[in-house]
């Protein structure tokens, strides 16, 4: 899949963590290139890095080689949103207030912002919610406000670390439904990382598989399941089930060697 | 946990018997000299006693004076106690330049300091005023500083992530984190200024319900020293539900849990 403008790029990544049992190379020699408007994921085993490179992609840890540009089309919207593998909206500010927090912050007007806001939150469904706070929202709807507080920032480019992880599949279906439907009107660039080969196949143009110690780039596949995409349809497809099963073949290796080192490995992970 | 099924009802009346049974079982005890009431009085005398005081005026002066003192204590040691602490909290080189100096002087016990803080402030209102203050920064300062460093590490990437400046940073996350650590702080202290309110009248004070009870001793008047006691309970309870509505009105995220 060819793209007009690149986005993103990476030249040969690396990350070492220091630690007191010595130097972890969490990603070495990651480079990667993605296209404007281009959903591209990131699959991978546990500990393999893919959190630590999209926090150094939000600017949120340091790198410790290489470069990455981020390429902004226009200078009035924010380069990188992201939203959090973890619940992650603020408890003490009301749905409205969290969703229209990014649009605070750059000192856009309370009307204005909160006209984007409602907008928001109009589409992920929340509309009875918008002064609620979030101790009465169920996980489900607190991860729907942490990627409404993503879209309604604009920026140029969408981070998302596992949304999704911690949500039960009901629940998660509902929102991949709802990010693809809010991502096919936006056209946003975005990163998605996952562990699910399903979430990546049902969301993503391409998908970049990681290997793990080091973190490196196993290999980058494209998904070209037509769009846009029913997810109830495209898991009965044939092309899926091909896709899945390459990467499902290059991935086992990965997660094996990964489970053989993890007894070691796990305790020497730094906590990030 | 099991959960027990008691009306509400029924625990709302079990909560006001208990404590009236204790009042006539004081009262039946006193009446049959199973207790010694010249030490011990009974609620009747106390409401004897109580009442000429109220009328006189006697009772509500000295409660003013106490509830002044408190307030300005309260106030002068858990503003710098907010502030201090949030600057702990967030800066590990304002924490490590006070942290040492307060945790070795947070045992002392306050009373402790009352003769040299006698000798420095003289007997008038500021002893007594820095007296509370002392013990209630004390309880602030580190609960503050607790509230900031428990604030999840996520809500700052998601600041850093959204492009905070300093101000809203302070503003949008290091104060609201922490302002719930703040309040139990706050309501410490609040316990705190009570207790020292009745030490600090003990000396040099010629007015105040601690000081009620100092002078009741000396006049061997025990229902006044008991009508002191309770005043000051309501007092504490009184602020008690102050800084609670406080804490509704502030922290409107916590009740709807």
């Amino acid at each position: 899949m060819a793209y007009e403008k690149e986005s993103i790029s990476v030249t040969n990544l690396s990350k070492i963590f220091n630690t007191t049992s010595g130097q972890i190379t969490a990603l070495q020699d990651i480079s990667l290139s993605i296209g404007e408007g281009e959903f591209f994921c990131i699959v991978g085993p546990s500990g393999c890095g893919k959190t630590t490179l999209l926090r150094i992609l939000a600017g949120l840890d340091s790198s410790s080689g290489g470069t990455i540009s981020l390429k902004p089309t226009n200078i009035d919207r924010p380069i990188n949103s992201m939203v959090f593998q973890e619940q992650s909206i603020f408890p003490w500010m009301t749905v409205i207030d969290n969703v229209s927090y990014g649009l605070r912050m750059r000192n856009i007007p309370k009307k204005e912002r909160y006209e984007i806001a409602n907008h928001y939150i109009e589409m992920i469904g929340l509309s009875k919610f918008t002064h609620a706070y979030p101790s009465q929202l169920s996980g489900g709807m607190k991860q729907r406000v942490s990627v409404a507080r993503a879209f309604a920032n604009d920026p140029e480019i969408l981070l998302m670390d596992e949304p999704f992880g911690a949500l039960d599949e009901q629940n998660r279906i509902l929102l991949q439904h709802e990010l693809l439907r809010i991502w096919e009107e936006t056209r946003k660039t975005t990163v998605f990382i996952t562990h699910s080969i399903d979430e990546a196949l049902c969301l993503g143009d391409r998908i970049m598989v990681m290997s793990a110690n080091p973190g490196m780039v196993k290999t980058i596949i494209t998904n070209d399941l037509p769009r846009p995409r029913k997810i109830s349809e495209i898991r009965t497809s044939l092309q899926y089930n091909q896709l899945f099963q390459s990467i499902w073949l290059i991935l086992r290796d990965e997660v094996t060697n990964s489970k053989n080192n993890s007894s070691t490995e796990e305790k020497k992970q730094p906590q990030i | 946990m099991i959960k027990q099924e008691y009306s509400s009802l029924f625990i709302r009346i079990l909560s006001i018997l208990s404590p009236l049974s204790i009042l006539i079982l004081w009262e039946v005890m006193a009446r049959f000299h199973i207790i010694d009431t010249r030490l011990l009085s009974s609620p009747s005398l106390i409401l004897h006693a109580f009442i000429p005081l109220l009328l006189s005026g006697e009772l509500l002066y000295n409660t003013a004076v106490s509830v002044q003192r408190v307030i300005w204590g309260f106030l002068a040691g858990s503003a710098p106690g907010i502030v201090l602490g949030i600057g702990m909290g967030l800066s590990p080189l304002i924490r490590s330049a006070f942290e040492p100096m307060i945790a070795a002087t947070y045992p002392i016990p306050k009373l402790a300091l009352m003769p040299l803080i006698l000798l420095v402030f003289g007997l008038g209102e500021t002893s007594k005023i820095f007296t509370i203050a002392i013990g209630v920064f004390y309880l602030v300062v580190i609960n503050t500083m607790a509230g900031v460093l428990s604030i999840d590490k996520i809500y700052l990437d998601v600041a850093q992530n959204f492009g905070a400046n300093r101000k809203n940073f302070y503003l949008t996350v290091a104060l609201p984190g922490a302002l719930p650590m703040i309040f139990a702080g706050l309501k410490l202290g609040m316990g705190m200024a009570l207790i020292l309110i009745v030490a600090a009248e003990l000396s040099a004070a010629k007015a105040g319900v601690g000081w009620m009870i100092w002078r009741a001793y000396d006049m061997f008047a025990i229902e006044q020293m008991f009508i002191a006691l309770i005043t000051l309970s309501l007092l504490g309870y009184l602020f008690s539900l102050l800084l609670d509505m406080l804490e509704n009105w502030v922290l409107p995220w916590k009740k709807q849990v």
